[in-house]
């Protein structure tokens, strides 16, 4: 037997590199197994039968005529599931126990358009379609709510009588003395209203299942591309009455998430039913109109009453407002997203007062789901807006302000005034370099020189935080009761028996490269190259390793993920070298690891092979002293929890994240006054996530969170018509960003390392959704002061041109300055 | 499996080099027959409306998307997709091998199209602008780069120098 080959390594640092990916090879070859790939004999397809109304009652639904079509093997209806399953898990209860009563299947009444009526099994992909069009359902229209504050009226019609109104969670969140800061301040800044649209990043690849529930061991195998299996099971195991251990998660390639994946949970729950019914195994493959329609879309937010106190030096206090999330029609992972945004709650500025009265409504759209950003986007957009027209309203620069309210380098770490713990960063730094990135003195000249000419010039700043690694017991601000707290991840480090290192990851990545850059860290502690380290690719619950928040999602990896890939290779690190001391007769001390063997420090000719080491533990026992024998087993699980304690839910106090990384945008556009129609001329990015592990991988998610950014802020957006219809159900009229819609985007990267995680790394993933903030700022910079405020994230055209061509009192422009002394 | 009701066509055609025969059914779009029938893995479904190009492959020498055309239009027609792309030992082409220095995938669902698109483009023009290689790849839809490093990945592909 030979040992593997292993590529020679001096002094290795792999950590930092910007290496290839393994993952590529594959998928460049056309090898990848996305889950429509996948297969299992006499499976059948799936086919759901959807609402076509936003809100209507369901009179009746008659499958016999589908039934009786070719092909057609069985159906399952809301009544059969509401027979076999309880109602689904919900986070935040009411004190009365009332809540949002949801089953798998619509029962009795439908409540957006898109709602899944029932499915349709058969033989052929085809024949299921058409049997699904032959299933009856007779409705009854009922009105339909769409605004998420009108939501909140008590006359606004009621979507679920369980609760007797539309409010899914309310709560008034209060830190400081706001009202003594506006009755102290210089200046308070009123604005009436701004409104955050609901898109999603809609990933390629819509949801898939493949399951098979099998009769004779009651084993449910799973394989889909849900990106948080656990969470769907905590959700699906009470509702279906099955344990966790009967589920086998599977997934290898995933087309992106975004986060939009978790959700899908609920199709894993229906088709396992419908297998178990036709005894056979499921296969269902969403249509692109079915992900629009009802896979969930982002959240949206309208912000109202909003009152800002600022100091005649410029210093911000704060502010005040009233929030209204709209849910939509149930609450898949919500009401989380109602807590998740106060992780940010003064965005990057020392804000020391504010008070957010926060309500969360149901309406007929769509459910919100976690999207790219998740919740905290929403609430920095609300921040970078109100800086921007301070600033536009009390004539202070736009860059001044933020330098002047930021969190300082000196200030960190930072506690901000609800006890997050901002850990690391150098805003100012961020902001002059991507002001060079633009070449900003340069843009104000343009500006100037636009002038009257027709187009017009905007120059727009965003900073966010992407924070990341969130402590799961900020969810028992929503409801005390939830035995949720804390984060963390679970990984595997082994050699098998010819001394092959392999790592398995508690991630289902969607292109992240957990297969690279866990390599990469494994390889550096091993003294091998990280070609030499086979990570097992995708998650397949029956052999990789997790703990309950194991997934991919919420900006971790690198800090969860990486920090359980440490963990556990140190350990295996461990066994080694005490199977090789106990072979060479020294203490542990005295042996390292370098290119593939262990071997004595002060004479690295004697050496051993890890084959040789995996020989002796798997094979060659009686070699070995028999303690290490017993003891020693070269398959290192380790699970990396950083350190939270439970939240004050009374206060609603305490450090909600780990790690804040930070994005600073710029970005220079034209704004035609004929039309409306925004172009970039130029875009800057600098990120600083700490220390980066691969920094190419780094700067790929740059690029990607800023595309959705951008296209959010220009191109894409759920627009519903009066009837709950929506209007942007697939790719013709949701206008995905393409080549041609975003430009070349100029990046570049500082690295304040976090003092919290070991590695000095960040999550960084989702980006914060600085775009939008950048993109409305320029907006706002092109309009100026005699235009209405930029007061939507989302601004095509013909909202563009309404402001331009708009013939209002100075007073209608949807913001008011009162100052109470001379600034 | 795979055949929905209604009249069946026999079809003759040549994928990646190989000879294939089959029966389908007329209303089986060509993404299904490649998929379904043939066991692909390139093309790919993302929109059902021709907007993604994850379903793009090479029809006698063009580009297009096989979710936009019948399985029974495909007789006698000659169709190239991203499986043919790699050398005959499994090693990556030029193309892919830009795509992978420069970091043009990361979910790696819309690649293949990608590929395909970016095949025809350097095929008919070897030395391709900026604004060449955005206009020739407008029809893919990438959700996961920004396209940024896939227009680096092209440019490299076509010879010139770009920053790793």
């Amino acid at each position: 037997m030979t040992a593997p080959t292993r590529t020679p390594v001096e002094a290795p640092t792999f950590v930092g590199q910007s290496m290839p990916r393994k993952e590529d090879e594959r998928l460049l070859k056309a090898q990848g197994s996305f889950v429509d790939d996948e297969g299992m004999h006499r499976m059948g397809y799936a086919h759901y039968v959807r609402s076509p109304y936003g809100h209507a009652k369901i009179l009746s639904v008659d499958t016999s005529k589908a039934e009786a079509m070719p092909g057609v093997i069985t159906t399952l209806v809301g009544d059969e599931v509401k027979a076999m399953t309880e109602p689904l898990f919900q986070f935040a209860p009411r004190e009365d126990g009332s809540q949002v009563i949801e089953y798998l299947l619509a029962v009795d009444r439908v409540r957006y358009q898109g709602e899944a009526v029932a499915v349709v099994l058969a033989e052929t992909r085809d024949q299921a379609r058409d049997a699904a069009e032959a299933v009856e359902v007779d409705y009854e229209p009922l009105p339909v709510l769409l605004d998420g504050v009108e939501a909140a009226d008590s006359s606004a019609p009621v979507l679920h009588d369980s609760l007797g109104d539309n409010i899914a969670w309310k709560s008034m969140f209060d830190w400081g003395e706001v009202d003594l800061a506006l009755s102290n301040a210089d200046h308070v800044v009123k604005i009436d209203k701004l409104h955050f649209h609901r898109y999603s990043s809609t990933p390629l690849e819509c949801s898939g299942v493949l399951v098979n529930w099998d009769p004779g061991t009651d084993m449910i195998r799973v394989v889909s591309n849900n990106q948080f299996p656990m969470f769907g099971a905590l959700v699906l195991g009470p509702s279906m009455g099955v344990g966790v251990d009967q589920f086998d998660f599977v997934s290898q390639d995933i087309g992106g998430g975004f986060g939009i994946k978790i959700n899908n949970y609920t199709h894993i729950g229906v088709l396992a039913l419908l297998s178990r019914k036709a005894r056979r195994p499921v296969k269902w493959t969403e249509y692109r109109t079915e992900h629009h329609q009802s896979a969930g879309h982002g959240n949206e937010r309208t912000f109202t009453d909003i009152e800002v106190p600022v100091m005649a030096d410029g210093t911000i206090l704060g502010f005040k407002m009233k929030a209204f999330d709209n849910a939509g029609a149930y609450l898949h992972y919500e009401p989380l997203g109602a807590v998740i945004w106060s992780q940010v709650v003064p965005g990057p500025y020392k804000f020391k007062h504010v008070q957010v009265d926060y309500t969360e409504t149901l309406t007929n759209k769509c459910p919100a789901v976690p999207n790219r950003g998740y919740s905290r986007m929403q609430h920095i957009w609300l921040v970078e807006r109100i800086v921007d027209l301070v600033a536009q309203e009390l004539n202070f620069d736009p860059v001044e302000i933020r330098k002047k309210n930021y969190v300082q380098p000196e200030d960190y770490p930072y506690t901000t005034p609800n006890g997050c713990v901002y850990d690391s960063g150098n805003l100012p730094a961020a902001l002059e370099r991507v002001l060079e990135l633009i070449d900003y003195e340069a843009a104000l000249q343009k500006k100037k020189e636009a002038e009257g000419t027709g187009k017009r010039i905007g120059i727009g700043i965003g900073t966010t935080l992407d924070s990341g690694t969130n402590n799961f017991g900020q969810s028992r601000i929503l409801n005390p009761e939830l035995p949720f707290s804390g984060n963390g991840e679970a990984c595997t480090a082994m050699l098998d028996l010819y001394g092959e290192i392999m790592l398995k990851l508690g991630t289902n990545p969607q292109g992240q490269g957990h297969e690279t850059t866990a390599a990469q860290v494994a390889a550096d502690i091993l003294g091998v190259s990280p070609e030499d380290i086979r990570v097992w690719a995708g998650f397949d619950k029956s052999h990789s390793t997790y703990i309950g928040f194991s997934g991919t999602y919420a900006s971790q990896f690198a800090v969860t993920g990486i920090n359980a890939v440490i963990g556990a290779t140190e350990k295996l690190k461990n066994e080694i070298i005490t199977v090789a001391a106990a072979v060479f007769g020294v203490d542990a001390d005295q042996v390292e690891l370098a290119g593939g063997s262990a071997r004595l420090k002060d004479n690295p000719e004697a050496e051993i092979p890890f084959i040789g080491i995996a020989n002796m533990v798997f094979a060659n026992n009686a070699e070995l002293p028999h303690h290490l024998a017993e003891s020693i087993s070269l398959t290192c699980r380790h699970v990396y929890v950083p350190k939270f304690e439970v939240p004050d839910t009374d206060k609603k106090y305490g450090n909600l994240t780990l790690t804040y990384a930070t994005q600073t945008h710029a970005a220079v556009i034209e704004v035609d006054e004929e039309t409306g129609k925004v172009e970039i001329l130029d875009y800057a990015v600098v990120d600083d996530c700490g220390k980066r592990i691969n920094p190419m991988i780094v700067e790929g998610q740059v690029h990607g969170a800023t595309a959705h950014g951008i296209g959010a802020a220009l191109k894409e957006t759920f627009e519903y018509d009066e009837d709950g219809q929506l209007l942007t159900s697939n790719f013709l009229f949701y206008h995905a960003a393409t080549s041609t819609d975003v430009p070349a985007i100029k990046t570049d990267a500082i690295e304040s390392p976090s003092p919290f995680t070991g590695t000095g790394a960040k999550g960084m993933g989702e980006g914060g959704g600085a775009p939008l903030h950048t993109i409305c700022a320029a907006i706002q910079n092109a309009l100026g002061k005699d235009a209405p405020i930029v007061d939507d994230s989302h601004n095509p055209p013909e909202r563009v041109w309404r402001k331009l061509n708009w013939q209002g009192s100075p007073d209608e422009r949807g913001v008011t300055v009162l100052s109470t002394s001379e600034a | 499996m795979g055949k929905g009701p209604g009249p069946i066509h026999e079809i003759e055609l040549e994928v990646n080099g190989d000879t294939i025969h089959r029966a389908v059914s007329a209303r089986q779009l060509l993404i299904h027959f490649l998929r379904d029938e043939l066991g692909m893995r390139g093309p790919k479904i993302g929109c059902d409306t021709g907007h993604c190009g994850a379903c793009t492959v090479q029809y006698n020498g063009k580009t297009i998307k096989s979710c936009m055309m019948l399985a029974a239009q495909a007789d006698q027609a000659e169709i190239r997709t991203a499986e043919s792309l790699a050398g005959p030992g499994g090693e990556l082409d030029s193309l892919q091998e830009a795509f992978r220095s420069q970091h043009a995938l990361q979910c790696g669902y819309c690649t293949s199209g990608m590929l395909m698109s970016a095949k025809f483009l350097l095929e008919r023009n070897p030395s391709p602008t900026e604004e060449e290689i955005r206009e020739a790849i407008h029809g893919n839809i990438c959700r996961c780069t920004g396209y940024v490093n896939i227009v680096e990945a092209i440019r490299a592909a076509a010879g010139e120098e770009v920053s790793a």
